[in-house]
Order: C-alpha cells, then sequence, then structure tokens
C-alpha cells in the first residue's frame, strides 16, 4: 500500500501544491488529473524518490520510503517522458539491459515474447533508432510486461500511441491490477480500464 | 523478486557502456587521437634535442593524458541523462555506487587503457629508456583511474548545466594535480636513478582511497543533479 501524507512540493521558487494525501491500495487505479504546470509530472518523480518534498512523507507498506531506498525501489517501474531507449541499440538489448538493471534477468524468448504482444514482431533487433515515435514508446512499454514490481508510476504513458497500443495498454493495465498491483498515471487522452473503477486526483 | 548481485550488477553496467561505444567508435577514436597529436606536437614545437625531449617526456605525456581524459568526461553521464536512461539507474534495486563504479571502470577501459597502450608507443618519440618507458606504463596504469573517478564526481556535479564542459575542467583539473605530480615524478626519479617505488606506492594508495569514495560521492551527486 502506497500512502502519500501531507505532501508538499515546489519546482523553483514556485510551490506547486501542499496538503496534499492520498493512499493506494493493492488492486487500485489512480490518475492524476490537472492542467499543464500543475505539478503532476513532479508529484510523479516525487514518488519516485527523484525530487525531495518540501514537507510530507511517502509511506510504501507502511516505511517510510526514504528510509527505504533500494527496497522501494525494487517494487517501482517508473516510466517517463523520456523513453529511456538507446539509439544505438536494438529494441531487444534495450529491454533486456533495462529489464536487468530494474532487477529482473529476462530471458530472449521472454523479451521477444513481451515485445511481440507490444506489436513489434519482427522489429526486435532493429535499431532503436530507426522505429517511429510510436514504436519506441512501445519498446518502453514492454518494461511493464517482463517486470513483476507492484507498483507502476507512469508518466504520459500514451503519448504517440495508436488506437491500437492505448486499447493494449488498458488491457495490460487491466491484467496488472488484477494481479493486486498498482497503477499512477498521468494522461490527457481517455483511458477506461474494464471492471475497475479509476480513482481521480485532481491537483490545481 | 531476483536481484542481480552487485557483480553481476557492475559486469552489466561495464558490458552495456562498452557495446554503445563499440557502435558508437568515433567518440572513442577521437581522445586517442587527441592524446596522440597533443604529444607528438612538442618534439615538432620544441625541436629534435634528445636530452630536451627526455627532459620533458613524462611532463608531456601526463599532461596530455589529463586533458585527453578531460575531453571525454562530457560522455560519461551526459548521453544517458539526455535520453532518460539515467532516470532508470536511479531506481536501481541494488547500488547506484555500485552502478556508478561500473560506469567509471567502462569510462576508464574506454579512454584510459588505450592511452597507457599507446604511451610506450609516444614515448619513443622522446627518445626514453626502455626502464623509464615501463615506469611510465605503471604510473599511467596506477594514475589514469583515478583521473577517469575524480572526473565521474564532476561530471556528475555538471550535468545538464550549460557549458557544462568547461566547468567540468575547472573543476576536476586542479584536484588532479596530485595525480600529475607522482605521476610525472616516477618516471622523472627513475631517469635521474632513483627508484620510482615511492612514487607510484603513492599513485596506488590514490587510487584505493578514490576507488572507495569516489563512486558514492559521484552516486550523490547524480541524486542531486537529477533533482
Amino acid at each position: 500500500m502506497l500512502e502519500v501524507c501531507n505532501l508538499a512540493c515546489s519546482r523553483g521558487d514556485h510551490q506547486l501544491f501542499d496538503g496534499l494525501s492520498f493512499t493506494l491500495s493493492a488492486g487500485e487505479l489512480l490518475q492524476v488529473q490537472g492542467a499543464n504546470g500543475s505539478g503532476k509530472t513532479t508529484l510523479l518523480r516525487t514518488l519516485c524518490g527523484f525530487v525531495q518534498p518540501l514537507a510530507g512523507n511517502i509511506l510504501w507498506q507502511g516505511q517510510d520510503v526514504r528510509e527505504m531506498d533500494e527496497d522501494y525501489y525494487a517494487d517501482v517501474i517508473y516510466l517517463g517522458h523520456l523513453n529511456a531507449l538507446k539509439d544505438e541499440l536494438s529494441a531487444l538489448e534495450n529491454l533486456r539491459i533495462s529489464a536487468a538493471l530494474a532487477g529482473c534477468a529476462v530471458t530472449q524468448q521472454q523479451a521477444i515474447a513481451a515485445l511481440k504482444r507490444m506489436g513489434l514482431r519482427g522489429r526486435e533487433t532493429l535499431a532503436v533508432k530507426v522505429l517511429s515515435q510510436g514504436q519506441r514508446r512501445r519498446v518502453a512499454l514492454a518494461r511493464l510486461l517482463v517486470s513483476n514490481a507492484p507498483l507502476w508510476i507512469l508518466d504520459e504513458p500514451l503519448t504517440a500511441l495508436d488506437v491500437g497500443a492505448v486499447g493494449l495498454m488498458q488491457e495490460l493495465i487491466g491484467e496488472h491490477l488484477a494481479k493486486q498491483g498498482m497503477v499512477i498515471f498521468t494522461t490527457h487522452q481517455a483511458l477506461a480500464v474494464a471492471d475497475v473503477a479509476t480513482r481521480q486526483l485532481a491537483l490545481s | 523478486m531476483n536481484r542481480l548481485s552487485l557483480t553481476s550488477l557492475l559486469l552489466l553496467v561495464i558490458r552495456r557502456d562498452l557495446l554503445l561505444a563499440m557502435r558508437r567508435r568515433a567518440d572513442v577514436l577521437t581522445t586517442l587521437v587527441f592524446f596522440v597529436m597533443v604529444v607528438s606536437l612538442f618534439p615538432l614545437g620544441i625541436g629534435p634535442e634528445a636530452d630536451t625531449l627526455r627532459k620533458i617526456a613524462p611532463g608531456v605525456v601526463w599532461v596530455a593524458a589529463l586533458l585527453a581524459s578531460m575531453l571525454s568526461l562530457g560522455r560519461m553521464f551526459s548521453a544517458d541523462y539526455l535520453d532518460g536512461t539515467l532516470e532508470q539507474m536511479l531506481l536501481v534495486p541494488q547500488s547506484l555506487s555500485m552502478l556508478v563504479l561500473g560506469k567509471i571502470v567502462a569510462h576508464w577501459m574506454l579512454s584510459g587503457l588505450p592511452l597507457v597502450l599507446i604511451a610506450p608507443v609516444l614515448g619513443l618519440q622522446f627518445d626514453m629508456s626502455a626502464q623509464a618507458l615501463w615506469v611510465l606504463i605503471a604510473a599511467l596504469l596506477l594514475g589514469t583511474p583515478v583521473l577517469s573517478m575524480i572526473g565521474a564526481i564532476g561530471a556528475a556535479l555538471t550535468l545538464g548545466l550549460r557549458g557544462g564542459g568547461v566547468l567540468v575542467s575547472l573543476l576536476v583539473l586542479p584536484l588532479c594535480i596530485p595525480v600529475l605530480i607522482f605521476g610525472a615524478g616516477a618516471v622523472e626519479s627513475v631517469t635521474t636513478g632513483m627508484s620510482a617505488v615511492s612514487h607510484l606506492s603513492l599513485l596506488g594508495a590514490m587510487l584505493m582511497f578514490s576507488l572507495v569514495f569516489t563512486p558514492w560521492v559521484s552516486a550523490q551527486a547524480l541524486r542531486i543533479s537529477m533533482e
């Protein structure tokens, strides 16, 4: 369970939000909403520990994440605005290396299967630099398939994706929630997961 | 969850950085060519007098190695920072310091080790004796990793800053002066007939000291830079 109590964040001298509290239990989906510049990305980056909050605590399974450090990171998968892909490496190499860094060694077959599910069949060994924006995003999203981290933090996961891939994302999130996972995401597009109520968190 | 052990994380990062460098070979070659050019300019500029050349050789090689390693520092973290892989690296569930150590080792293998290997050939231009060449290699082997490690701190601190390339040199060069003094001093002492052991031991001590502290310091610097 992820608990956030009285969180306050700023960017430069500008205070983005304060007194933000919410909890996220297993199997729940939380959408962070807000206008551009309202602090959605900062909130997600704070949850990942990249940014130190001005005030407040973030608790994971009852423990402060600042004290947990690396044990917390093993339970989190973060997908930011940037795809975190290396242009020179192939989709397959990118996926296997990033999965190994995140702590789960992936076999060649598992990685190929994940890429195939993301609709990249036949493009596994192409260098990422020749792929389109949407295809790169799909490679980045394939990390979700091979990871077994319970908490997904997704910043605008649907950018550059076509209708088919958005449907696939809804399916993946649904499967993850069914396995008692948790998802926090931001998006400006509609994303509805069957049988799960999306909780909303509005930043102003 | 099956986590990688620390050694396999280290090997993974080294392998990844070497693989990336293999796909982008020009970057590695520029450092090496720069080193060869700078060292070769001195005999051309000063003239072919063997006594003078022998005297300045260790200093020239070391200063050139220092500048060449500055040249490649910018690449250590900046590419990963720009494409977002560094964010993912901060989330490694093992140890960020270990990951940084892996990046430092890979950086040294790509920018320090080639200098060590080519240095004896360049030393011949300066009419260095065989014994002096051996000491030069030993000193470079001990000293260039220290340059990479100190440089990693500077590279991590100046990440994402405009004009970071110049700033990192200003930050790191003064800290590298001890390496320069003892590195060049080792060769000098052997050419004047003394033993180089004391100089080399001090270089070794610096290497051990930086091996323990710099990965951790660079990891903290990376966290500060990513905020």
